[in-house]
């Protein structure tokens, strides 16, 4: 068991050796090499995850291994660049080397009309993309999360903005790069809080000394850290960059933008459960906020037009039943949502890469249609990923999203009901989506009915296999109601989750109660599914603009224009008033001013330079003066004279 | 006579001395206006070597004797800046035909 100790270095390195060699020779290289370095660093690490979780899987956590000493600065501030491999960061290896290396096979197509020096710039970008990722998952302090933290902020920044001709991209990545700064700040603050207090960021020697913190400490903890997850994973309030981070590649929008970085909040969360355990006042805000987010982002799925955007919007949703369930305690069914989500998520974009790739850049789904008979590998793979998202059994997100929805309503009730009404909206918009593109009758110009087909093999090949985990990926959380301890992954995770479980109150499942309700909403869901179908069958392509609540719904509730009117117009009012008042009235005036002044005085001056001999000897009587009655006192003969007279 | 009168004098020959240098043009009165500024502070250094001394700590003597001094001193200096001064009036009247100090001012501009 020893030796894999010394492996686990090779996790991240395989894509960081990736992202220096494209990067560094990307004039060099030609696309075929470009693209066998950039998928092949990360195949490598999936060999290395694959053979590390089935270590862990036999016999448990790796112990923690230390490369080197990271900082060290006094006995009492030493942080080791440290790995942890325990059963969550195998899982998570798995998800981001597996998914991310199919979404890599996938770019090497969907990249390919760019040009060289491009082609690897992106391939590069990516790989230091899932190198970051790797170290914010395998870090055994906070200090190396935080590290693999802002590089996925900075890589997702580099990738949004990948196409940098087009200034609103620009905008775009700007904005996410903004808002996640704004969350990086609570979660540093969170970490300076930790060390303050516990003299250490090790998530081992944190965990084991959480008696010594207060309630207030650990509430102020674990509320700023989930000020960063809701910037990293785009929850209310900072949620608004990640349907514009569609502005960059599709395969991107698919790795981080839906299945991997968005993510990092919940590992963050999860790994932390033994914190947001002790503070049920932050569970209950994280609770709230991911339900809010969930139902908030898919009514404004409901009338988006963007095939990506209706996927990002989706994305956001389901990022906050995520949070509902870490929220809840269901830290399981918070991990199990993520790996399943990463599946059928990435599926989508990829199908919507597809299709979009068919329709010469088109990504308005009232101008598709019919696309079904044209491309039936992509229809078929995004019907699979549909019903996976819409929670319809027995594929992957009807066991995910019941286990949330099971331990909200162990909680409250009411968290389930909106929770059900979340999951309607998504069968509902989802299944939209998906009869618009793929059903009825192709309203596009003949030019792109003329040039559509079926991707090629390297795009399809990857959109196979997640749609066969998305159909599958539920089997490894069945659950009890169905079964005893067939829940596996519960299991798989119980060491981690342990400190938690023992601290929160168990509930006695009501087996058959709930399998009536899964049957239930299970019912509900497959009919408003329907419904979506026959509505959207025979969509003809109307003009109109839409009026009342859908106007609303269409302009994704203001939000944005609400954040312009009350942050950014004020903060730019303000930075005017800088530039135009104070800087060129105040310090220009200063500044200016000062060279004035010496110049008028020594315009004045120089008149005294008379050349007159007389005057010159007339300032020298007079300074002797002056300097005689300055110093009237302390001439000794003026004593004297004093005498004598 | 009491000292007071030569020192009365002196201020008097010295303040006459300054208000010629400062009022004349004439580059030979200024020069003898500042002859009498000397001569005025010499006659104020012999009267005081003839003042009986102020404190018991100074002999007479070593008093009056530093004061000649200086004045033999301040002859030798007055009689050499008058050599050079005088050259520098002749030099100035060959090259600008007057000798009217206000019209060195060529360095002005």
């Amino acid at each position: 068991m020893g030796q894999m100790n010394n492996l686990v270095y090779l996790v991240p390195l395989f894509p960081l050796l990736g992202f220096l060699v494209n990067g560094l020779f990307r004039n060099q290289l030609s696309k075929g090499l470009i693209g066998i370095i950039g998928s092949g660093s990360i195949l490598l690490s999936f060999g290395v995850s694959i053979a590390l979780f089935l270590q862990v899987k036999s016999g448990g956590a790796i112990p923690v291994h230390s490369l080197f000493t990271f900082i060290d600065v006094s006995p009492t501030f030493k942080i080791d660049f440290a790995f942890q491999v325990d059963q969550l960061s195998s899982l998570f290896l798995l998800v981001i080397t597996g998914v991310g290396f199919l979404i890599h096979v996938y770019s090497t197509s969907y990249m390919h009309d760019e040009e060289v020096p491009h082609f690897a710039r992106y391939f590069a970008y990516l790989n230091l993309f899932v190198f970051s990722m790797l170290l914010l998952v395998l870090g055994a302090n906070y200090v190396i999360m935080f590290i693999g933290w802002e590089g996925v902020g900075l890589c997702s920044y580099l990738l949004i903005g990948f196409w940098f001709k087009n200034d609103n991209y620009n905008y775009a990545a700007k904005k996410a790069f903004i808002m996640n700064r704004i969350g990086d700040l609570g979660f540093l603050l969170a970490v300076f809080w930790l060390f303050e207090k516990l003299g250490t960021v090790n998530y081992s020697d944190v965990f084991a000394n959480t008696n010594k913190l207060t309630q207030a400490d650990i509430t102020g903890i674990t509320l700023l850290l989930f000020v960063g997850a809701t910037g990293k994973s785009a929850q209310i309030p900072l949620y608004t960059w990640l349907p514009d981070a569609m502005a960059g590649p599709t395969p991107v929008s698919a790795l981080i933008h839906a299945a991997t970085m968005v993510t990092a909040g919940i590992y963050m969360i999860a790994r932390s459960n033994i914190l947001y355990t002790l503070a049920p006042f932050t569970q209950a805000v994280v609770a709230i906020i991911g339900l809010a987010t969930a139902i908030f982002a898919a009514s404004i799925a409901l009338q988006q037009n963007d095939i990506k955007k209706v996927l990002a919007y989706s994305t956001v949703s389901q990022l906050g039943y995520m949070f509902l369930g870490l929220g809840v305690g269901s830290y399981t069914g918070a991990v199990f949502h993520v790996m399943t989500h990463a599946f059928f998520k990435a599926c989508l974009f990829l199908g919507a890469g597809s299709v979009i790739h068919a329709m010469s850049g088109e990504q308005d789904i009232r101008k598709m249609g019919g696309l079904s008979k044209y491309m039936p590998i992509t229809r078929i793979t995004f019907l699979i990923s549909c019903i996976a998202i819409a929670g319809i059994p027995p594929f992957a997100g009807f066991f995910s999203k019941d286990q949330i929805l099971a331990a909200a309503k162990e909680v409250n009730p009411f968290f389930y009901y909106i929770g059900v009404g979340g999951a309607l909206l998504t069968a509902f918009y989802m299944f939209r989506l998906y009869t618009m593109t793929f059903v009825g009758k192709f309203r596009g110009t003949h030019d792109q009915e003329h040039h559509l087909h079926e991707s090629p093999m390297a795009i399809t090949f990857p959109l196979i296999v997640l749609a066969i985990l998305a159909a599958a990926g539920g089997l490894l959380g069945i659950p009890e109601a169905f079964a005893k301890n067939a829940n596996w992954l519960e299991s798989f995770l119980a060491p981690i989750f342990d400190g938690s479980t023992k601290l929160q109150k168990v509930h006695p499942s009501e087996g058959s109660n709930e399998i009536v309700l899964m049957a239930v909403t299970s019912v509900i869901i497959i009919a408003v599914s329907v419904w979506a179908y026959v509505k959207f069958k025979d969509y003809q392509t109307n003009e109109e603009e839409p009026t009342g609540f859908a106007r609303i719904l269409a302009n994704k509730w203001y939000v944005d224009e609400i954040y312009d009117a009350v942050f950014v117009k004020p903060i730019n009012a303000f930075a005017g008033f800088l530039k135009n008042v104070v800087e060129k009235s105040g310090i220009d005036g200063i500044v200016n001013g000062v060279g004035r002044l010496v110049q008028y005085s020594s315009r004045q001056m120089r008149l005294l330079q008379s050349g007159m001999v007389g005057s010159y000897i007339l300032f020298m009587v007079l300074s002797i003066v002056v300097l005689f009655l300055i110093f009237w006192n302390q001439i000794q003969i003026v004593e004297f004279l004093q005498k004598v007279f | 006579m009491p000292i007071q009168y030569y020192i009365t004098l002196s201020a008097i020959l010295f303040c006459i001395g300054v208000t010629g240098v400062l009022t004349r043009r004439n580059a030979i009165i200024i020069f003898m206006c500042i002859e009498l500024m000397l001569n005025s502070v010499n006659l104020l250094l012999v009267a005081f070597s003839k003042m009986p001394p102020v404190s018991k700590a100074v002999s007479a003597a070593a008093t009056g004797a530093d004061a000649q001094l200086f004045v033999f001193f301040i002859m030798v200096v007055a009689a050499a800046e008058v050599s050079v001064g005088l050259a520098i009036i002749v030099m100035m009247y060959r090259n600008v035909h007057s000798i009217d100090v206000n019209f060195l001012n060529r360095l002005k501009n």
